[in-house]
């Protein structure tokens, strides 16, 4: 099985760290995958995005043109990408920042808030751990477990008194994730 | 050892460094400056040497000097920076001297810009500079081709006393991908460097690296002398993969990240019965005329697909001679063709070849 997912925000919101995080786990735990960036301009203020595909088999193209799951971080990102996604995908939305809503109702759309449950963390900067955690509760690759393991061997170290709040991050992503699957 | 996430860019550099490369010249450019920055921090790490020249042209002639000196010795670039190089390279070709090069092409022609591309295919293969030479041409599809092949080109390149390039495109330069990097091979001493090397001649007759041949009949000589050479690595060195072509009836030819792409649509029309299988030269030149032959001799029909507007499809068709039809589906400008689109060609193929 081969899963595709693209993220995609500001360059500085982390799009490319959760995507290299997703792909470390990923090699961490005996599968297949590739890492593909977005290097131009976009890292220093732009749109920037990353391709990470994880799999069971060698992989070929490291590029796609329907993804299985798509992370959006801003409006221009989901411009790009709401009519992109796998019928059947899943598309992540932060919905601190883009004030629309996805128009597609044949994936499933989560509506993560990531900015302002980032902020409650502690730090602006962890929006994109949330948005990966609310990602990983819809798809059936890796889990937050894994990925929490995978933070730990990869985190910069210079980031490192970030590694609980990162944790945190991605379990509470997963769980309003949950929570909009099973409304209470 | 066990498989690292790796970007193209620093696994060949740090392939470079473990194959003993003791200098690096090199002028930033994207997609390949993070090759210069894992060398910038490697080489002065381990004594060696790392130094950011004024311009290509500059790096290359510095190149061209330490490998007279008999050390190995390599540059990286882009596409324009490589242009910049041509007149090195065409020195170096003339003076017989190793070097290693690493191109990780981008859109063009002139600036373009600095998405993948396959180019500047003519440009390499069919020879750089000026004057009669060819240079070894390997191009990889995935971050542990890169890495292997960089290793072995400083062999290849001692071996023959000719330039290697390594020609990838901006994808292998950028991506991340598991990977295993080779052991460390410590820097040639002094006393082991080859017999033709300038290593200063005390005690010794001095030794000449030129290529000013004034008079015809002996710059003729030299260039009959380069022939014969040619025709030794055309013997020992065609490098291929191939992919499901024991029954196929059709044959996609592509190389590096083009060739990788090819292999997901391959598996996709196999899911859905089509008979086609996947050739990816490796060695560029020497090129794989006499395999895609063969393969040509089975076939229905070859497809050659390329980031470019169709320059290796000149080989493909040199190789497959009139037996059967060659078609082509190219992108260009840094635009990378997708799966779904190989797909749509090989069904369309598959169409025409059994109508």
């Amino acid at each position: 099985m081969q899963t595709e997912i693209i993220i995609s925000g500001f360059g500085g919101q982390g799009a490319l760290f959760a995507g290299q995080l997703l792909a470390y786990t990923g090699l961490d735990n005996g599968m297949h995958v590739t890492w593909f960036p977005s290097y131009g301009p976009e890292m220093r203020g732009g749109t920037a995005h990353c391709v990470v595909i994880i799999s069971d088999d060698e992989i070929g193209a490291p590029i796609v043109k329907n993804p299985a799951a798509v992370i959006v971080m801003n409006i221009p990102s989901l411009d790009k990408y709401e009519s992109l996604v796998r019928q059947g995908g899943v598309l992540v939305v932060n919905s601190s920042l883009v004030d629309r809503n996805p128009k597609r109702d044949d994936i499933q759309v989560v509506l993560i808030p990531a900015n302002e449950i980032a902020e409650e963390l502690g730090n602006q900067r962890l929006a994109n751990l949330v948005l990966l955690g609310a990602l990983l509760e819809r798809l059936d690759v890796l889990s937050i477990e894994q990925v929490g393991e995978g933070l730990k061997g990869h985190i910069p170290a210079h980031r490192r008194n970030l590694l609980e709040a990162n944790i945190e991050a991605l379990i509470r992503g997963a769980e309003l994730s949950k929570e909009q699957l099973e409304p209470a | 050892m066990a498989k690292e996430l790796l970007k193209g860019n620093v696994a060949f550099a740090e392939a470079a460094v473990r194959a003993g490369c003791e200098a690096y010249y090199g002028y930033p450019i994207t997609p390949q400056t993070e090759a210069l920055e894992h060398m910038a921090k490697r080489m002065p790490e381990l004594g060696r040497v790392f130094l950011q020249a004024e311009s290509e042209v500059a790096a290359i002639n510095m190149v061209y000097g330490a490998a007279c000196a008999g050390v190995r010795v390599m540059s990286s670039s882009s596409s324009p920076g490589v242009s910049l190089m041509m007149e090195g390279l065409s020195y170096i070709a003339g003076s017989e001297v190793p070097v290693v090069l690493v191109d990780i092409m981008r859109g063009g022609p002139g600036l373009g810009n600095i998405a993948p591309s396959q180019g500047d295919y003519n440009q390499i293969v069919k020879g750089g500079g000026h004057g009669d030479y060819r240079i070894i041409t390997l191009a990889p599809a995935t971050i542990q081709e890169i890495i292997d092949l960089t290793y072995e080109a400083f062999d290849i390149a001692e071996k023959y006393r000719a330039i290697v390039v390594i020609l990838a495109d901006g994808s292998i330069g950028q991506m991340m991908e598991p990977a295993e990097l080779p052991p460390m091979q410590e820097v040639r001493k002094r006393e082991d460097r080859a017999e033709w090397s300038l290593t200063g001649a005390k005690g010794r007759d001095p030794r000449v690296i030129t290529s000013i041949y004034i008079d015809p009949a002996e710059e003729e000589v030299f260039n009959l002398h380069l022939v014969e050479k040619q025709k030794k690595i055309e013997a020992n060195e065609v490098r291929f993969s191939s992919l499901l072509l024991e029954d196929a009836e059709i044959a996609i030819v592509a190389y590096g990240t083009a060739g990788r792409i090819a292999q997901s649509s391959v598996k996709q029309a196999r899911d859905e019965g089509i008979k086609v299988g996947l050739l990816r030269p490796i060695s560029l030149y020497p090129f794989p005329y006499d395999e895609i032959g063969k393969v040509a001799d089975q076939v229905k029909r070859i497809l050659v697909v390329e980031m470019s507007g169709g320059q290796m499809l000149d080989d493909v068709r040199l190789a497959v001679n009139g037996k059967v039809p060659v078609d082509f589906y190219g992108r260009m400008g840094g635009m990378v063709p997708l799966p779904d689109e190989v797909f749509e060609q090989i069904q369309e193929l598959n169409q025409k070849a059994n109508a």
